[in-house]
Order: C-alpha cells, then sequence, then structure tokens
C-alpha cells in the first residue's frame, strides 16, 4: 500500500515548539486520513529547526465506496416533494427509485453509491487545511502576501512543501495543492551552511538518507543521542564528567540540523563562583553543558558546546569564539557575586517598602512581616527555634534584590543561602533562605530542618491566605500564583514530617495578618481547607492510593490536622482491603440503603437510641452490644490517635452485622419493633463514623 | 569582502570600514542608506524610517546607522562593553523579501564573518516593545555562541498591523567589530583602520562622552526639568496630532512626523528619569504606556498620510 511523505521546510523553528509540532502533524494527518476511512498502518512524524516531516505509511490508495439508502416521500406524495427528493438523491426519475412498504404506506427509497476516492486526492484536500489551521503557539505573517487578507500564518516564513504519495515499488505522484502560493513538489533542501542545494526526493527512505548525505539528522532522537554520546565521551576521555541536562539537550538538539560537540575552557579563576551561578550563566546564555571532575566531583573549568558545522579548521574558531564570549558572561557573574557579597542581607531589606508583591496585598516588605509573625508562631509547633525561625524570614527574600538573582532568576533562594553563609548567620537560617521555597513540585525535596519548615510554612500559608482573601483562587487550568503547588507543598511538609498543626488556626492566623479584611473572612479558612482536602485528592490519586477515602475522612467534620487525616485514610485503605472491611462496608451500606429507604417513606429519620425492651431476637442483642463495644474501644483509639487499632474495633462489628441481616427482618410488622430496629441500623452507622463516613466510600 | 579596499578600511581593521561595509552591502540591495535621525532615541527601531515606514502598503527598504542612548546602561567608561550610547545598524525592508535570511548571512561575509568556519545560527528571540507599541517574531542570531544581531518580522507597529510585513535587522555594531578586530574592550576597538600615531580608537572618540554621560544620566541629570519636559512632550505630541487632522473627517493627517518627535522625545526623557530612579516600579509601567499611546497615535495619523499609504 502507498505511503505518505510530508515535509514542511521553512526557516528556523524555535526548538521548544519543535517536538510538539511534530507530534501536532503526526496526530492531525493520521485523525483526517482515518476520519475519510484511509485507516493506515503507522506514522512518524520528525522535526528539526528548518522543518517538520512526516510519514505514514500503508494508506489504501482509495478510500472504500460507501452505499447509503435515504427515504423519500410516499408514493403519491406531491410534486414538489418528489422533485425535492430527485434533487436531493440526484436521480433522474422515480424509475431509479426502489419502493419500500411499512405499515405507514409505500414509500421511494434512493440508493446512493458514493464511490470511493483515490486517497490522493483526499490527502490534496485534507493537507493544506491541516497547514493553515495548524496549532503553532504564535504564529507569523511575512512577506509580500502579508500585505492582504487571508494569508498563511506559519511559525516562521514556509519556503517549500515536499508531499509524495505512492506505494514502494513505483515512483511517487506528488500530492498536488497549494498553500498562499507555495506549490507542492518533491524537492528539499540540505544543511543551511554544509549542503544548502536542492535535493529532489521520492519517498521517505531516500528523503531520510539523501538529508543525512546533506548533513542534516532528520530524528530528533538521533540527534540527542549523538550530542549526549559525543559528550560524555568528549569529557570522559579527559578524566572528566559531563553535567547532565536534559532539558538543555532537548533545546541544544533543536538548534541543530548537523550537532558538532566540542569542549572549551574558561579561566580557572572564575571557579571561585558558586557552581550553581557557574552553571545557569553557560547554560541560560550560551546552552552549553557544565563539566565536573569526575575525581574531585567539582565543576572544572571547561564546558561542552555543540555546533551546527563541521568547520575546515576543526571548529578551532568555533571554539575559540565560544571561549570568548563565556569570558565576559563570567566575568559579569563573578562580579555579581563579588558585590552582593558586600552588602549584608538585611540592609536591601527597605528597598522591599518600594515593591509591590501585589497591588491588592501590599509590598513585599509588609509580605516579609506577615511572614515573620507567622514564621514565629509555627516553629515552636514544629520545633524549631523561634528567635531562629523569625531571622531566617527576615532574611529569606533579601537576594531577590541581589545581582546575581536578579540575572538569573533561578538560583534564587541558594543564593540567599550562600550569602547567608558569608555574613556569618546561623547554618539553620541560612538553609532556611534556600529551603523555604522547597518543595516546589510533587518531585522536590522536603526541607526537614525545623526553620526551614517553619518558613516554608509561613511562606506558602501567607500565599494561600493572600489569595484567598483578594479572590485570585485557581480556577480550572489557571493558577498563576502556583497556589497548587502550595497547598500540595504545606500537605507534603506536613505529612513528611509528621508535624501536628490546625490547618483551620494557622489559616485564621494568617488571615488576621493581613492588612485588608475580606468580606466572607468567616468562611475562608473552610474554603482553604477544601482546597487542601482537593489537592489531598490529587496527590493521592497520583500516588495510584484511594482519593475517595480523603472524602470519607473529610466528611465526619471538624478536621484540619493534615497528618490525621493522612494517617486515617492510610489505615481505612489498609483496613478495606481485608475482608472484614469490605464485609463491613457491605454491612454498612445495606444498613444506610435501608434507612435511606425507609426515611423516606416515613418522611423522618430514625436518630436516638433503640430501646432494648423491644429487642426480640438475640442477634439484635448482640448487634447491640457489639456497638457499644466497639465505639468505646474505637474512639478510645482515635483518641490514642491509633487508626490501626480503631480500625481492628471496628472489623468486631462485622460477624454481628452479617448475623443480623441474615436473621432479622427490620420491617416488622410491629411498627415500635421496625422503628426500633431502624434506629438500631442507625447506630451501626454512627458507630463506625469515628473512624470516617463510610457513606462517602465508593465501592 | 572587497579585495580592493585599503588596508585601513577593511572592516576587520577599522571600525568605519566596517559600518561603510555594511552600508554598501545594503545599498547593493536596493536600501536607501540614510543618516541617523537627528534626536536621541534608545534603538534604531524608533528612526521614523523604522516605526512610521514600517506601516502602510508602500515598498521600504533602508538602512542607516543610529546612536543609540540607553542612560542606564552607563558604566562611566569602566565596563568592557556596556556604554550609555553606542551604534546600532538598522535594515527594514517591506515587504520582506523571501531571502532575507540568505541577504543576512552575505551582509555578515561582507564584513568578514565566514559562515563556513563560524556557527551562525538563528535562535529564538520574539521581540516587543511595549513603548512603541510594537512586536514581532523572529532570532537573535549567534555566531560562536554571541548574540550579535536581532532578525525580526515586524507583526505591528504602533498598535498597527503590519501589512505587508516587514523584516528588520538590527546588528550590534561595537559588539560585532570586537569580534571580528579580536579585541576584549570596546574602548580598544581601532576606529579609523590606522597604525602607530594615526591610529583612533573607540576610546579616543568616546571613553570621555561615556564619563561624562553616565555621571549626568545617573547623578545629575535635572528631574524637575525632565519630568517637566515629558509632560511638555506629550501635550505637544497630542496638540500637533490633533492639528494636524486636514480636516474633520479625520481621514487625511498632514502632521505626524513632528508629533512623532515628541514621541521620542518622551521615550528619551522618560529613560533619562528612569536612570535617575526617581520613577517607582508601579509609576513605570505607566510612563511606559504614556508613550505607547503617544506613539499608537502617531502610527494612527501616519497611516492616514501621503507617504503612509493613504490614498
Amino acid at each position: 500500500m502507498p505511503d505518505l511523505l510530508l515535509e514542511l521546510f521553512s526557516e528556523e523553528i524555535p526548538a521548544r515548539m519543535q517536538a510538539k509540532a511534530a507530534d501536532d502533524l503526526r496526530r492531525m494527518v493520521t485523525d483526517k486520513l482515518v476520519a475519510e476511512g484511509l485507516v493506515y498502518e503507522g506514522a512518524k512524524a520528525f522535526a528539526t529547526p528548518r522543518r517538520l516531516a512526516l510519514t505514514v505509511h500503508g494508506i489504501p490508495a482509495r478510500q472504500p465506496d460507501l452505499k447509503t439508502e435515504r427515504r423519500g416521500p410516499k408514493i403519491g406524495a406531491a410534486d414538489a416533494a418528489v422533485q425535492g427528493f430527485l434533487k436531493a438523491t440526484g436521480l433522474t426519475s422515480l424509475d431509479e427509485a426502489k419502493i419500500q412498504r411499512d405499515p405507514k404506506g409505500d414509500f421511494y427509497i434512493a440508493l446512493i453509491e458514493k464511490p470511493g476516492r483515490d486517497a490522493i486526492d483526499v490527502l490534496a484536500e485534507i493537507l493544506p487545511v491541516i497547514i493553515r489551521t495548524f496549532p503553532w503557539p504564535k504564529s507569523m505573517r511575512w512577506g509580500a502576501r502579508s500585505g492582504k487578507p487571508g494569508s498563511l500564518s506559519w511559525v516562521r516564513p514556509l519556503h517549500a512543501i515536499t508531499a509524495t504519495f505512492g506505494p514502494e515499488t513505483e515512483e511517487p505522484d506528488v500530492v498536488k495543492f497549494s498553500v498562499d502560493g507555495i506549490e507542492t513538489g518533491q524537492t528539499t533542501y540540505g544543511h543551511r551552511f554544509m549542503a544548502p542545494g536542492a535535493i529532489s526526493v521520492r519517498r521517505f527512505e531516500d528523503y531520510e538518507a539523501k538529508l543525512k548525505a546533506a548533513k542534516v539528522i532528520l530524528d530528533p532522537q538521533a540527534r540527542k543521542d549523538i550530542i549526549f554520546a559525543d559528550a560524555k565521551q568528549l569529557t570522559f576521555a579527559q578524566g572528566f564528567e559531563l553535567v547532565e541536562d536534559q532539558a538543555l539537550l532537548d533545546e541544544v538538539s533543536g538548534l541543530v540540523e548537523w550537532p558538532v560537540v566540542m569542549m572549551g575552557s574558561f579561566e580557572a579563576e572564575y571557579l571561585a563562583i558558586p557552581e550553581e551561578v557557574i552553571r545557569a550563566t553557560i547554560r541560560n546564555n550560551q546552552k552549553c553543558f557544565v563539566v565536573r571532575d569526575s575525581k574531585t566531583g567539582k565543576l572544572t573549568n571547561k564546558f561542552v558546546l555543540t555546533a551546527n558545522i563541521e568547520a575546515p579548521d576543526g571548529g578551532k574558531t568555533i571554539v575559540a569564539g565560544n571561549e570568548r564570549v563565556i569570558r565576559p558572561r563570567l566575568s559579569d557573574a563573578k562580579f555579581f557575586y563579588e558585590t552582593d557579597l558586600k552588602t549584608r542581607l538585611e540592609d536591601r531589606l527597605p528597598k522591599f517598602e518600594q515593591i509591590v508583591f501585589h497591588e491588592k496585598l501590599g509590598t513585599q516588605a509588609a509580605r516579609i512581616k506577615r511572614i515573620e509573625r507567622l514564621a514565629a508562631e509555627i516553629a515552636p509547633l514544629v520545633g524549631a527555634d523561634v528567635a531562629k525561625a523569625t531571622r531566617a524570614a527576615h532574611l529569606a527574600k533579601a537576594d531577590l534584590l541581589t545581582e546575581v538573582v536578579g540575572e538569573f532568576p533561578e538560583v534564587q533562594g541558594l543564593m540567599g543561602k550562600y550569602y547567608a553563609l558569608a555574613q556569618g548567620e546561623d547554618a539553620s537560617v541560612a538553609a532556611a533562605c534556600e529551603e523555604h521555597y522547597k518543595p516546589q513540585g510533587p518531585a522536590d525535596r522536603v526541607p526537614t530542618d525545623p526553620v526551614s519548615v517553619a518558613v516554608a510554612l509561613a511562606d506558602k500559608l501567607d500565599t494561600l491566605v493572600g489569595f484567598w482573601a483578594i479572590d485570585e483562587k485557581p480556577t480550572g487550568s489557571k493558577d498563576p500564583y502556583a497556589l497548587r503547588r502550595a497547598a500540595l507543598g504545606v500537605i507534603r511538609l506536613i505529612a513528611e514530617n509528621a508535624l501536628r498543626l490546625s490547618l483551620m488556626k494557622m489559616a485564621a492566623s494568617a488571615l488576621a495578618g493581613l492588612s485588608l479584611k475580606p468580606a466572607d473572612a468567616q468562611k475562608l479558612p473552610s474554603d482553604l481547607l477544601a482546597f487542601f482536602a482537593d489537592r489531598l485528592k490529587v496527590q493521592l490519586r497520583e500516588q495510584g492510593a484511594r482519593h475517595d477515602l480523603v472524602d470519607a475522612v473529610f466528611a465526619l467534620g471538624g478536621q484540619d490536622d493534615l497528618l490525621m487525616i493522612v494517617r486515617r485514610v492510610e489505615a481505612l485503605g489498609k483496613f478495606l482491603e481485608s475482608d472484614d472491611g469490605k464485609n463491613l462496608l457491605a454491612g454498612i451500606k445495606r444498613a444506610s440503603n435501608i434507612l435511606g429507604i425507609e426515611e423516606k417513606k416515613d418522611k423522618r429519620s430514625f436518630d436516638g437510641a433503640p430501646d432494648a425492651a423491644f429487642y426480640g431476637l438475640a442477634e439484635e442483642k448482640a448487634l447491640a452490644k457489639a456497638i457499644g463495644e466497639v465505639t468505646a474501644e474505637a474512639s478510645a483509639a482515635v483518641a490514642k490517635e491509633d487508626f490501626a487499632a480503631a480500625m481492628s474495633a471496628m472489623a468486631k462489628l462485622r460477624p454481628p452485622v452479617d448475623a443480623f441481616f441474615e436473621k432479622v427482618r427490620v420491617n416488622d410488622d410491629d411498627a415500635k419493633v421496625r422503628e426500633n430496629r431502624l434506629k438500631l441500623l442507625n447506630e451501626i452507622r454512627s458507630a463506625t463514623r469515628a473512624v470516617a463516613d463510610f457513606s462517602k466510600i465508593q465501592d | 569582502m572587497d579585495a580592493s579596499l585599503p588596508a585601513h578600511m577593511r572592516p576587520e581593521r577599522s571600525f568605519q570600514g566596517f559600518i561603510l561595509a555594511l552600508q554598501r552591502f545594503w545599498a547593493e540591495q536596493g536600501c536607501v542608506i540614510l543618516q541617523p535621525y537627528d534626536m536621541e532615541m534608545g534603538a534604531g527601531t524608533f528612526h521614523p524610517a523604522t516605526t512610521l515606514r514600517a506601516l502602510g502598503p508602500k515598498p521600504w527598504n533602508a538602512a542607516y546607522v543610529q546612536p543609540s542612548r540607553r542612560p542606564k546602561d552607563g558604566r562611566y567608561g569602566e565596563n568592557p562593553n556596556r556604554m550609555q550610547h553606542y551604534y546600532q545598524f538598522q535594515v527594514i525592508m517591506k515587504p520582506s523579501p523571501p531571502n532575507l535570511q540568505e541577504l543576512y548571512l552575505k551582509s555578515l561575509a561582507a564584513i568578514g564573518i565566514d559562515s563556513a568556519v563560524h556557527d551562525i545560527r538563528f535562535v529564538e528571540d520574539d521581540w516587543e516593545s511595549p513603548t512603541l507599541g510594537a512586536w514581532g517574531l523572529g532570532w537573535e542570531c549567534w555566531c560562536d555562541g554571541m548574540e550579535v544581531s536581532q532578525f525580526t518580522y515586524f507583526q505591528q507597529v504602533a498598535g498597527v498591523e503590519c501589512a505587508p510585513v516587514a523584516g528588520e535587522l538590527t546588528y550590534g555594531l561595537e559588539r560585532l567589530a570586537m569580534y571580528v578586530q579580536g579585541v576584549d574592550r570596546v574602548y580598544d576597538l581601532n576606529f579609523n583602520g590606522r597604525d602607530g600615531d594615526a591610529k583612533v580608537t573607540y576610546g579616543d572618540v568616546f571613553l570621555q562622552a561615556e564619563r561624562e554621560y553616565s555621571k549626568h544620566n545617573f547623578e545629575v541629570a535635572d528631574t524637575a526639568m525632565l519630568f517637566e519636559q515629558f509632560k511638555m512632550a506629550e501635550a505637544a505630541c497630542r496638540k500637533y496630532l490633533d492639528a494636524g487632522w486636514k480636516d474633520s473627517k479625520r481621514e487625511a493627517h498632514l502632521m505626524s512626523l513632528p508629533a512623532y518627535d515628541q514621541c521620542i522625545k518622551a521615550s528619551h526623557v522618560f529613560n533619562l528619569l528612569d536612570a535617575r530612579g526617581v520613577i517607582s516600579v508601579t509609576e513605570r509601567q505607566s510612563y511606559i504606556l504614556r508613550v505607547r499611546e503617544l506613539a499608537k497615535a502617531c502610527g494612527e495619523a501616519w497611516i492616514h498620510t501621503e507617504a503612509g499609504g493613504a490614498a
């Protein structure tokens, strides 16, 4: 079966957009093919800085024929209806129609055969539409045609379209179409500098091979592999070790069609700059990798660059050029670092009074004061020294005003630590300057030093409560202030450090520190608590745990101690995996269902203690007794925060519940007995509420 | 490169030869070679030959050097490559020709940068000028890891959609010249290509000015006067724009250029105030917005002029 080769040849596509664009191209073309009844065998898309390419193989040469029947008017219907039918179906007269009988009468039926079209014609129709509607994150117009409305938008100027279609054994045909004056053909171009000439291609196999001969590696993964392997080998050969960096590798592979890896060096004096700053300088500005000494594990004065050409001088000029660029950059970084060291962190703070954190939440200075206050309050609860926590909160944001962080925002916090150590701060205080930003995401490390924990919690809670107070909550995919991340950070800080904190109290306290008073201040802490519950569910779901158990625990009300919630959920999860748990849950659900139905029927609830005088059967008495014992035992265990023991106590309910349902008919003819039995069922429900609201658990 | 050039005029030997080589190259591509605009401005883009001529349907190809003033970038002549005054070489071609990238690479060859030995790259860089209400897509052009030019396809300027789109190239002249001359300090650039006593360096020409203007920009510039000048320029711009409409139908404008001069003035005054550190973060945004409003109004006036393509 025939294959499609499509290449869109343009000026340089931004590296960060290439992978998604290749994927979009594959998805859009194949989806459309399938929608047109052309089921293909396989497809693969590629991107280089100058081209998007797609191969789809095993496309049927023709669409299948389509046969449809269309019902027309009754025999003897008005002429207008008949004419309309003929026109709509393309029949020349009613003689061509069948007649079908059904209970309502005899009807004309038109048989319409839509012959399948050649796949190449279908392609010529769908490809230009896909090109015109391609979802680039940002696209542009260019050239003379941009003077007229409706001109093509592409990521950068599009120069050529190669589109061929045909089976392996034959010369393929060009899929003929044009977009904005660009006619399809089978001519592409090689490497911009090393082989810029035109190349005539037939199908994917010769296309990829000819490109390679013209110094273009089409497959981004192949380019990455080359860069990675060459960089490792080059550094290893000299006793060094490449500092691996996947994001940088992805980017660099999108900047070259023919990767040539080389190593350069810089003056060793720059190694006095913190490693992270060297790395940020070299990585961000020059897109180069840094290198470690494999013996000491420290950065060495080398860097690895990836050029796009094989130069006749072996790359000497290129390496020398890159070295000349890196030198002043590092010189700047060193200057920034040394300048920063001359000013103490606290001396930078007055400037924050001029810097607005958020229009409605005041200045950075006000924010820092709030965080200090909150950190001091949290410190004793997490085992941190109050003075140290306050000091750390006082200094933690100061590095935002340093030159180095101004230049490289990604080393915020880290520089704070360096500068704090340099000015002789306590080690915990310095660590907190860095760690109070943590954890930044689900994979990030959670700080354990109590001072860091106190400041990290204070920072995040202040942010959450502040944005809640001005009603800037995350909605849908929009979370501009990263509040979900902050909430997850709080959850992880508490759970992983086994901290006991009342979130409601913390939120109320953070709220009290704000200068503005939101209209619904009363509701805010519980609102925020619900947000934490949601985040906890998301986190559990991502870990593959049962998030519905969070609802079962939160439904108890008054639960704002995250650690206890997490522990309870864990214990509940384990319990429900056991047979006792499963059966008890079934029993409780049964009790709830019956109660639900009867409560509806009688339009009343069956609260209140059952009367022992009405117990007629042994199973009733046994259940009542068990409920009394289990409630006491489970409550005692919960009071001791021993949720596993509480669950074991619950398990004792299972035999009497099972026996009750087996032997006892709830809806007794005697209304008094029936009422009493319903009350007993209600008791089961309330007994289990010692650990969770089982009705919220999904089966 | 032109082999017939005398040694002192060769682009890799002299800064002036370097500029002349670029001018000559772009003249050969059909650009009119303009002289710098006679006002202080932050970048070559502010020159009306770019800002206003980028608008409207008429073809326009021009190249020129524009002295660019960035008061905040002054370093009292002590930084090897940061200055409050430097040169940009600006090329604008409307509509953008299909081979603009090739032309750019040829222009590099003309100043001694051979793309067979140097690693030339087009790295994504979307350009936006909040003060001009302008944006475009393009790249920063790298030579061996150094950004040497900015390459932009204008999509919008002064709040007006570009139709057709113009291609804009901006060369950082000092940086490129340092690279081809092989010097690490801008003041060491050979300006006239001569040797010995006859040699004039970039420092000979500009070092004194860098020291003086740094002091002026950061320490002494009269802020009360500048605040007043900003207001006056803003008011004058509006006044000229209002007075420029031919009649009440507002279909033809007769005074967009004098009005735009006041916009340029306001922008530079704002930059000076910013360097003096007397504009707070929140105010800063509102000043930028005020300049943008002027630029947009000027753009709107320009497309109603004869040269701007109004019928």
